[in-house]
């Protein structure tokens, strides 16, 4: 991994950005509706007033000219000021960030954590009573839409059961002076162990939505990718040295079998990104993705664009991060 | 190499059926094998694909899976009765006493570990004799396997243990399959098609070199081989195995010179040779037969010449000479003889 390779990555950027600036300029500016009169709704303003918060805005100008400004603009640093928060982009994101990044990490790590082994298991054993139930199970999880498995959770465990919260990340008598601002983390680092159990009780349904179809999606790429690794002439010849099953399976095959599976992880932790929006609206979880889906309603420009742009940035560092693995799992690649 | 009354086989096999369970029916892949190899001798195993030879010996390494599985027979090596042993027993005779390198090292090794892990493993597996204490033990397997690389002919041995497989050529990746084979001293190596992938120049280094250390470690073994050429000059007897059964053996001067079955025969006969230059090369006619539902008759009826009504019985090995055996009833009167 050398530091031209990261340069090279880093430059590859520009263009996605600026590519991605044009499509969510061009479609906030297609989509009807417009933000001024949501939100004068339904109060009583003379077209004056009506014209002048227009100018405050920026929205006077024509499309093309917004749009050079906001580029210029982002070059600086500066993402605009919400329409609706009346504060800088950048600062309400951050205030919304660390909620989305503990949410997704929790997600990410239950989905690895079950659907590696699952995988295995199911592959090692193929046609057991545990295979076909992760097979089933993947494909259900797959197949099942976010925001009804949510609801169904939620009525199961916070309605009727009454076992966890309903919404929110944390309760008001838990609540502790931030460190990371990732709930779980802060309070263990404040020693705070109810604090993080009550963190935990919130934050688990909507991890478990979030991350079911990746876990459903990573199952069944382990479970392939491991039964064609079983199959190769270097398992067979793991075997006649005679080492034991468990060497075999975890040293010899494991690694290999997963190679795709880390490929295709991150790709779909890319996909949490957009899942984090259903999921956040659905549990009330105050982070990035229900944020842009109010900003989206309330048709928040500033806000939409530079959370975009946010998303892009991820999601190529994502695949950049995996590349990375990639090469770690794989000797027969260089970057 | 003699067989004195003393000294048993090293290896013995018995009446060995290995049956493939499929859904057109069940398919004795090894039907009645019978192998001896004695101490220190080279036995080459010779037949096309599908005849049963990989199989055979696989099975003595206990390596066949479901849906394949051993149906009946007697393996016994140095003594011990291999298939009564538990399976932590044999994953001791495997790889240590008795170890296999496959036909093509570049998928036989793995590309995810440094060919230094891949000796290593084979050491500490196998070595009761290795230091207790770690920086001692990883040490001793350190040198053991440096020495083993060196032993199989790799030029600077201390650097290339942090190298992967594909970064070697492909004679070299061979002498580190046999590298990692030999590393446990096993008193038997079976090669299986050591040089199939290999440039022919090479295949001569390769077959070289196990015959050198069969030699300098005393070890017997087990060339398998498609190539009744590298059978002449590299081992003292050949078995000759065709649709799952053995057809011929002896040893390989005698039965390259004098062949009892006509399967040998054809196989002898389609080798090209310099001497025979511009006759066209004899292929053996039509194809192996299917090893499902076979009539109880000689295997080779529906491709050889000399069939008649009584070939269509079971037929037996019968001795042809002192140390020599053949599966066919004609061989006295017309092959060869």
């Amino acid at each position: 991994m050398s530091l031209t390779k990261l340069i090279e990555r880093l430059l590859q950027l520009v263009p996605v950005l600026l590519g991605v600036s044009v499509i969510v300029f061009i479609m906030m500016a297609l989509t009807p509706g417009d933000p001024v009169e949501i939100m004068i709704g339904d109060q009583n303003i003379s077209a004056e007033q009506e014209a002048q918060m227009r100018r405050d805005l920026g929205l006077d100008e024509p499309v093309h000219q917004r749009f050079l400004t906001f580029l210029g603009n982002a070059v600086q640093g500066d993402f605009g000021t919400s329409f609706y928060h009346r504060r800088p982009v950048s600062e309400v994101i951050a205030e919304r960030l660390p909620a989305t990044i503990e949410l997704s990490l929790v997600a990410l790590i239950l989905a690895l954590a079950t659907s590696i082994p699952l995988g295995v298991v199911a592959a090692i054993r193929k046609n057991s009573v545990l295979d076909r139930l992760a097979t089933v199970g993947s494909l259900l999880g797959v197949s099942l839409p976010g925001f009804w498995f949510g609801i169904l959770l939620l009525m199961l465990f916070a309605v009727h059961l009454q076992l966890l919260p309903v919404a929110g990340r944390i309760s008001y008598q838990s609540e502790i002076e931030p460190i990371t601002h990732l709930l779980l983390v802060d309070s263990l680092l404040r020693g705070r162990l109810d604090a993080f159990a009550d963190a935990a009780r919130h934050i688990i349904l909507p991890a478990i939505t979030l991350g079911l179809p990746m876990t459903a999606i990573l199952t069944r790429v382990t479970r392939t990718s491991m039964l064609e690794v079983m199959r190769t002439d270097y398992i067979t010849f793991a075997e006649a040295k005679g080492l034991s099953r468990r060497r075999v399976i975890y040293r010899h095959a494991l690694k290999n079998a997963l190679i795709p599976t880390v490929s295709v992880a991150a790709i779909e932790t890319g996909s949490l990104l957009g899942g984090n929006m259903i999921v956040e609206t659905v549990f009330g979880w105050p982070g990035l993705g229900r944020l842009v889906v109010e900003s989206i309603f309330v048709r928040n420009f500033p806000l939409v664009q530079a959370a975009v742009l946010l998303y892009a940035v991820t999601y190529v560092m994502l695949n950049f991060i995996a590349d990375i693995l990639y090469t770690v799992l794989n000797p027969r690649v260089k970057l | 190499m003699t067989d004195t009354a003393a000294s048993q086989p090293l290896l013995s096999v018995s009446g060995l059926r290995t049956v493939f369970e499929t859904r057109a029916g069940s398919v004795f892949a090894v039907d009645g094998v019978d192998v001896n190899v004695r101490r220190g001798e080279c036995l080459g195993v010779v037949g096309e694909s599908g005849s049963g030879k990989s199989v055979t010996f696989s099975s003595v390494m206990g390596l066949i899976k479901p849906p394949g599985r051993i149906a009946a027979g007697e393996i016994i090596f140095d003594g011990r009765d291999l298939r009564a042993l538990s399976p932590a027993e044999m994953r001791m005779v495997r790889g240590g006493e008795i170890a296999m390198t496959l036909q093509d090292a570049l998928t036989a090794l793995n590309p995810a570990l440094t060919v230094g892990a891949q000796i290593a493993e084979m050491i500490e597996a196998h070595d009761p004799g290795l230091p207790r204490s770690e920086p001692a033990r990883r040490r001793a397997i350190r040198t053991r396997a440096v020495e083993m690389l060196g032993l199989v002919g790799i030029p600077s041995p201390d650097e290339r243990l942090r190298q992967y497989p594909h970064e070697f050529s492909g004679g070299m990746r061979q002498r580190i399959m046999i590298a990692i084979a030999l590393a446990s001293r096993p008193r038997l190596l079976i090669a299986d098609e050591p040089t199939t992938a290999l440039d022919v120049t090479i295949q001569a280094q390769v077959l070289e070199l196990i015959t050198e250390l069969r030699t300098e470690l005393g070890m017997s073994v087990v060339l398998i081989t498609h190539d009744l050429g590298v059978v002449a000059e590299h081992c003292d007897r050949v078995m000759v195995m065709y649709a799952g059964q053995v057809v011929e053996e002896g040893p390989t001067a005698e039965v390259i010179a004098d062949p009892r079955h006509p399967y040998t025969k054809g196989l002898l006969g389609s080798i090209p040779r310099i001497e025979l230059r511009g006759q066209k090369i004899q292929p053996i006619e039509g194809q192996v037969p299917e090893l499902i539902d076979l009539p109880p008759q000689c295997r080779f009826y529906s491709r050889c010449a000399l069939a008649g009504a009584d070939c269509l019985k079971p037929i037996e090995m019968r001795r042809v000479g002192p140390d020599r055996q053949a599966r066919c009833i004609r061989t006295r009167k017309e092959v060869g003889a």
